[in-house]
Formats: C-alpha cells, sequence, structure tokens
C-alpha cells in the first residue's frame, strides 16, 4: 500500500489517541485510582462541550481560554455531585455507583435533547483550518494543540500524584482505604475531591475538543467505551497508560478503518476492551493487585 | 385477601386481568399499548433472572436480544424455513450466545462492574458484525415481507400478538417462580450475596452462573424473535443498541430486581409514563428524563424496587438491608 497513505493513517491515529487520552485521562483518576465505574463521564463530557460552545458563540471567548471556565466549573460540580448524590446514595457499594451514574448519564443525556435537541453544533474559529505540512502530509493545527495539550496534562496529573499531599492521599485511600483513615485522611472528602479532579480534566478535555469536534446531546456514547478502553489498556490509575493506551486505541481504530473498512474496522476498540479484560485485567502499565 | 399468604390468588388475578385487557377496547392503541409492555416486561424478566436473581448485572443483554432477532429473520428470509421456526431458532442462538459469553467471562474470574463492561463490549462487537457482513443485510438491516396470515406468524387482529407475548411472559413469569422455589434458585442466590461464601459451601460457583446466562440469553433471543415479526424490521442499530440494554436493566430495576413480578410492574410503568408523557408534551426525551430519576430514587430508597410498595413485611426487611449495607459502606 501506498507509504503516503499509511503515513497519514499513522498521524491521524495518533492525533485521534492524543483526544482519546484526553478525555481518558479524567477517567483514569476516578476509575483507575478510585475503582469508580463513572458511566456518567460521557454526558458529563457533552455537558462540558455544550457549555464551550455557548461561551464561544454567545460570549466570543476562544475556546483555548475557555479552559480557566470550564476547569473550575465541572471540579465544583463532580465534587458536589459525589459529595451529595453519588457517594451519599451508593452506599459504598460498586454496582450503586455504576447504576447510579447510568441514570445519572440518562437524565443529563435526554434533558440535553430537550433543551438543544438533537442537532450537532460546530463552532469555527480563524485557526480552524490551519494546516501545516510534514513531508506530504497535511496536519491540522487544532488537532496538534489537543494532541500537545493532553499530553502536558496527563504529566501534570502524573506529578500532582506522585508529589502533592493531595495526590499521595487519593494513593492512600485507593490502596487501602482503611488505613488512610486511620491516619487521619477524610474519605469522603478525597473521593469527592479525585471525582471533582476528573470532572476538571474533563472540562479542559471538552475545550480541547470543541474546536476538532461537534457536539450533540449523543456526543458522549462515542467517548464512553474508548475513554474505558483506554483506561483499562493502560493500566488502572497510571497516566503514562493512559498516554500509551489512547495511542494504542487510535492507531487501531486509525489502521482497523484502513484495512477493514469503515464498518468492521470499529470492532478493534471493543476487541482490545475484551481482550485486556480477560487475559491482563491490570493493563500495559498498572500496579499487579 | 392476603396475598403472602395465597400467592396463587395473586397470580390467578393478575392473568385474568391480563386475559380480560385486550378486550375492554378495540382500538389498536390500547391493544398496542399491552403489547409493548408485555414485550419490556418479558425481555425485562430475562434481564431480571441473570441481574436480579443471580446478581450477574449486565449492561449489553441486547447481544442476546439481536443475536436472536437475527437469528428468527435469516432462518426465515436467507434460509426460507416458516417464521414459526424463528421462534425455538432464536431461543436457542440467545441461549448459545448467552452460554458463550458466560464461560468466556466466568473463565477469565470477571464479576461485578468488570462483568457488566465486558458484556457492554460483547453487544457492540456483534453490533458491528451485523453491521459488517452480507447474511445480516449490514447497516440496512432486514424487512420482513408483509403477509398476513397465521402460518406466516403475522396477523390482522394484533390481538393476536398480544397472547402471543403474553404466553411467553407468562413462561418467563413461570421460571422466576421457580427460580425462587428451587434449590437452584438458592443456590444463585448465595452466588448473588457473596461468591466466595457460596463458593465455600460447595457450590460450582462457574457451572451455575453459565446455567442462568444460557437461560437468560435463550429468553432474550425470544424477545428478539418477537420484536421482529412484531415490527418486521430490524437493523443493527435497533437490535443491539445500547438503548435497549438499558430498557431491560431498567424496568426490571425499578421494579424490583430478583421478584418475580418486578419487570412486569416496572414495564407497565415506563409504557404508562412513556404514552402520557408523549400525549402531554412534545419532548421525546422526557419520559427517560423521569425513568432516570426513577432508577436513581430506587437504588437510593428502594433498594428492592417499587414492589416493595406492595409489601409491607419485605420493606422493613429492606429497611434493615439498607442500614446493613450503610456500616458496611462506611467501614
Amino acid at each position: 500500500m501506498d507509504l503516503t497513505i499509511i503515513g497519514a493513517a499513522v498521524i491521524n491515529g495518533i492525533l485521534m489517541g492524543g483526544i482519546y487520552t484526553l478525555v481518558a485521562s479524567g477517567l483514569t483518576l476516578i476509575y483507575g485510582v478510585l475503582h469508580i465505574i463513572n458511566f456518567a463521564h460521557g454526558s458529563l463530557l457533552m455537558v462540558a462541550m455544550f457549555g464551550v460552545f455557548y461561551l464561544v458563540t454567545k460570549l466570543g471567548m476562544d475556546p483555548y481560554l475557555s479552559l480557566i471556565v470550564t476547569m473550575p466549573t465541572m471540579f465544583a460540580l463532580g465534587y458536589v455531585m459525589y459529595r451529595y448524590l453519588i457517594g451519599k446514595l451508593s452506599y459504598g457499594k460498586d454496582e450503586n455507583i455504576l447504576l447510579i451514574t447510568l441514570g445519572l448519564s440518562i437524565v443529563i443525556e435526554n434533558l440535553a435533547l430537550m433543551f438543544f435537541s438533537g442537532d450537532s453544533r460546530t463552532i469555527s474559529m480563524s485557526y480552524s483550518d490551519k494546516m501545516f505540512e510534514v513531508g506530504p502530509l497535511l496536519v491540522g493545527l487544532p488537532k496538534v494543540i489537543s494532541f500537545v495539550a493532553a499530553m502536558i496534562m496527563c504529566g501534570i496529573l502524573g506529578l500532582f500524584m506522585s508529589s502533592t499531599d493531595t495526590g499521595r492521599a487519593i494513593r492512600a485511600v485507593a490502596k487501602e482505604r482503611m488505613g488512610a483513615r486511620l491516619v487521619g485522611i477524610d474519605v469522603d472528602k478525597v473521593f469527592a475531591i479525585s471525582f471533582g479532579l476528573g470532572m476538571a480534566t474533563l472540562g479542559a478535555a471538552a475545550s480541547l475538543l470543541m474546536p476538532i469536534f461537534y457536539v450533540s446531546p449523543t456526543t458522549g456514547h462515542v467517548f464512553v467505551m474508548v475513554a474505558f478502553t483506554v483506561v483499562v489498556l493502560g493500566g488502572m490509575g497510571s497516566f503514562l497508560g493512559a498516554v500509551v493506551g489512547g495511542l494504542i486505541v487510535g492507531l487501531t481504530e486509525s489502521f482497523g478503518g484502513l484495512y477493514l473498512g469503515e464498518s468492521l474496522g470499529q470492532i478493534g476498540i471493543s476487541l482490545i476492551f475484551i481482550l485486556i479484560l480477560l487475559f491482563r485485567p491490570s493493563g500495559l502499565f498498572g500496579d499487579k493487585r | 385477601m392476603n396475598f403472602n399468604r395465597n400467592p396463587w390468588a395473586l397470580h390467578a388475578l393478575l392473568l385474568t386481568a391480563a386475559i380480560v385487557f385486550p378486550f375492554v377496547s378495540n382500538s389498536a392503541f390500547v391493544i398496542n399499548f399491552g403489547v409493548l409492555a408485555l414485550f419490556y416486561a418479558f425481555i425485562g424478566q430475562s434481564w431480571n433472572i441473570a441481574g436480579g436473581f443471580a446478581g450477574q448485572l449486565s449492561f449489553g443483554h441486547v447481544a442476546f436480544f439481536g443475536v436472536g432477532a437475527y437469528a428468527s429473520t435469516i432462518v426465515q428470509m436467507r434460509f426460507g424455513f416458516n417464521p414459526w421456526w424463528g421462534l425455538p431458532a432464536s431461543a436457542l442462538a440467545g441461549a448459545v450466545a448467552g452460554c458463550l459469553i458466560g464461560v468466556i467471562s466466568f473463565r477469565a474470574g470477571l464479576k461485578g462492574s468488570y462483568f457488566a463492561l465486558i458484556t457492554l463490549a460483547f453487544a457492540e462487537v456483534f453490533r458491528i458484525v451485523a453491521n459488517s457482513v452480507d447474511i445480516t443485510g449490514g447497516g440496512l438491516g432486514m424487512l420482513i415481507p408483509m403477509k398476513q396470515t397465521a402460518a406466516n406468524f403475522q396477523f390482522g387482529d394484533r390481538r393476536y400478538f398480544y397472547f402471543i407475548i403474553l404466553t411467553l411472559t407468562v413462561l418467563s413469569i413461570a421460571v422466576a417462580l421457580w427460580l425462587k422455589a428451587s434449590r437452584f434458585g438458592a443456590r444463585l442466590a448465595a452466588i448473588r450475596e457473596n461468591e466466595d461464601s457460596a463458593r465455600a459451601l460447595g457450590i460450582n460457583v462457574f457451572v451455575e452462573k453459565i446455567k442462568i446466562m444460557t437461560i437468560s440469553g435463550a429468553i432474550a433471543g425470544a424477545g428478539g424473535c418477537f420484536f421482529s415479526q412484531y415490527f418486521l424490521y430490524i437493523d443493527p442499530t435497533i437490535v443491539f443498541g445500547v438503548d435497549k440494554s438499558v430498557e431491560m436493566l431498567l424496568v426490571s430495576m425499578i421494579g424490583g430486581a430478583g421478584t418475580v413480578y418486578g419487570p412486569l410492574i416496572g414495564a407497565v410503568l415506563l409504557a404508562v409514563v412513556s404514552e402520557l408523557t408523549r400525549s402531554m408534551f412534545s419532548f421525546q426525551g422526557l419520559s427517560l428524563v423521569l425513568y432516570g430519576t426513577l432508577l436513581v430514587i430506587i437504588i437510593a430508597f428502594l433498594p428492592n424496587g417499587l414492589v416493595e410498595l406492595f409489601n409491607r413485611k419485605k420493606r422493613k426487611e429492606a429497611g434493615r438491608l439498607v442500614s446493613s449495607a450503610k456500616k458496611s459502606g462506611e467501614a
């Protein structure tokens, strides 16, 4: 096959992988570290993207600048949601959290459908169509920006987890809840903070995604399965894993489309997910627990 | 009358009401309403048998439903069998799919939320395959030609469909009653409450879980056959979509997971709520907003579902369960 086509598939896969990493990094924190399966991850991303859409179209804000609004807002939303809803109502049971977040996602998606209708919305900025050349290939500038931002964000999150007190408290709670409580960590608060941080990451993802993607009430569906795959593949709680996992998933999708065709090509992500769960549930970089 | 002391009186009363229902009105709307309520009760019971009775929370139950829908339609359209053969074919296909997914997932020791996620992924794989191969008609789906004779599983009068789905639902409720009363059901309850203890008691956890997935898969498969014959059209998004998995789970959880009549109550409520909201408001999503809210409320306050409201004694027990769950959650 023509090398240019393969090169394009590689670049496209890597850039898409960056986006998946971006969406998944919040989930790595919530699912990977705290083992909360947040089924509403996709629908909350959609909410944040609608937020960005209106900040851009109504207030004329630059989508990348909207980070300073989306991140704290989503943090607060996540904190409150966990503290007063998910944590309270689940009685600490794994399955209950799964079902409650499922219920939330149904509510959020259908409310969005009522208010925004099912149409897809996009924004267009002066730099939306900026391209630059890599050899014979053209690469879109916004995609590169979100890729670089994804890498930076994973780096910051990894540093935060390893070298701040809050990060250490989160890891302590993830490893040994009782022990963490005994040394004086407020476990419920740490859970709520982690959830909030996961949501803040999602807020950032929304700001970086909006220039290159569309938003509709079902946008979340596109990302839920992919995000879980990235997290499980990379390994629970590993941010390096999220980056590698995102790249593998992006490349799989891009080459699947190239060799298996538009329809069957999508099968790769689900297959990776199944195989990883079956044969290496700790993922590529996760601790064996 | 005390239905706790004499449950057969309740069964007889409900069955009589269900038989009389399609004759109270000639309107196609009323009969269609009854068919859909029973259809959701039926596929909800399929979820309930695995998710409620055995605690195997599946998020991709639509996989078995879709396999059944395609099995019956392919048997009819591609191999020229009489459509009635679709019913056993779909139940068989659903059972095989349930058994296979069960063996693969339980072999690897997946349970709880991991099982939920892997079933979701399997349903997605099935959807993509159905969307890509020729025998299923790909993304265009399959249209079953209209030919309204009883021999062709099509009826001018929708009441026939009503009685077919009523029969299927009664059978599925019989399975649930059997699970409530039999030793097999008791073993499943033990597995649901604590798998390790169940194993320590000498229960072959793996085999029991496979059995229940097979039964549940067969029921969902038959539901797929009914769906395709009733609507005469299937495509990968309709019969393998996440929405239907969620609906199966919802009717069962809201009515009462692990109870005999939970899915029926949840399904009737779903049908009533969606008809009411559709006639009163023009928003398409409102009924699901209400339903999602209800799911959260049920999990928070009525862990055994709406069935509990009909039964005071059980409600007290559930209260104890919640408070003990609260304690263990804090520990």
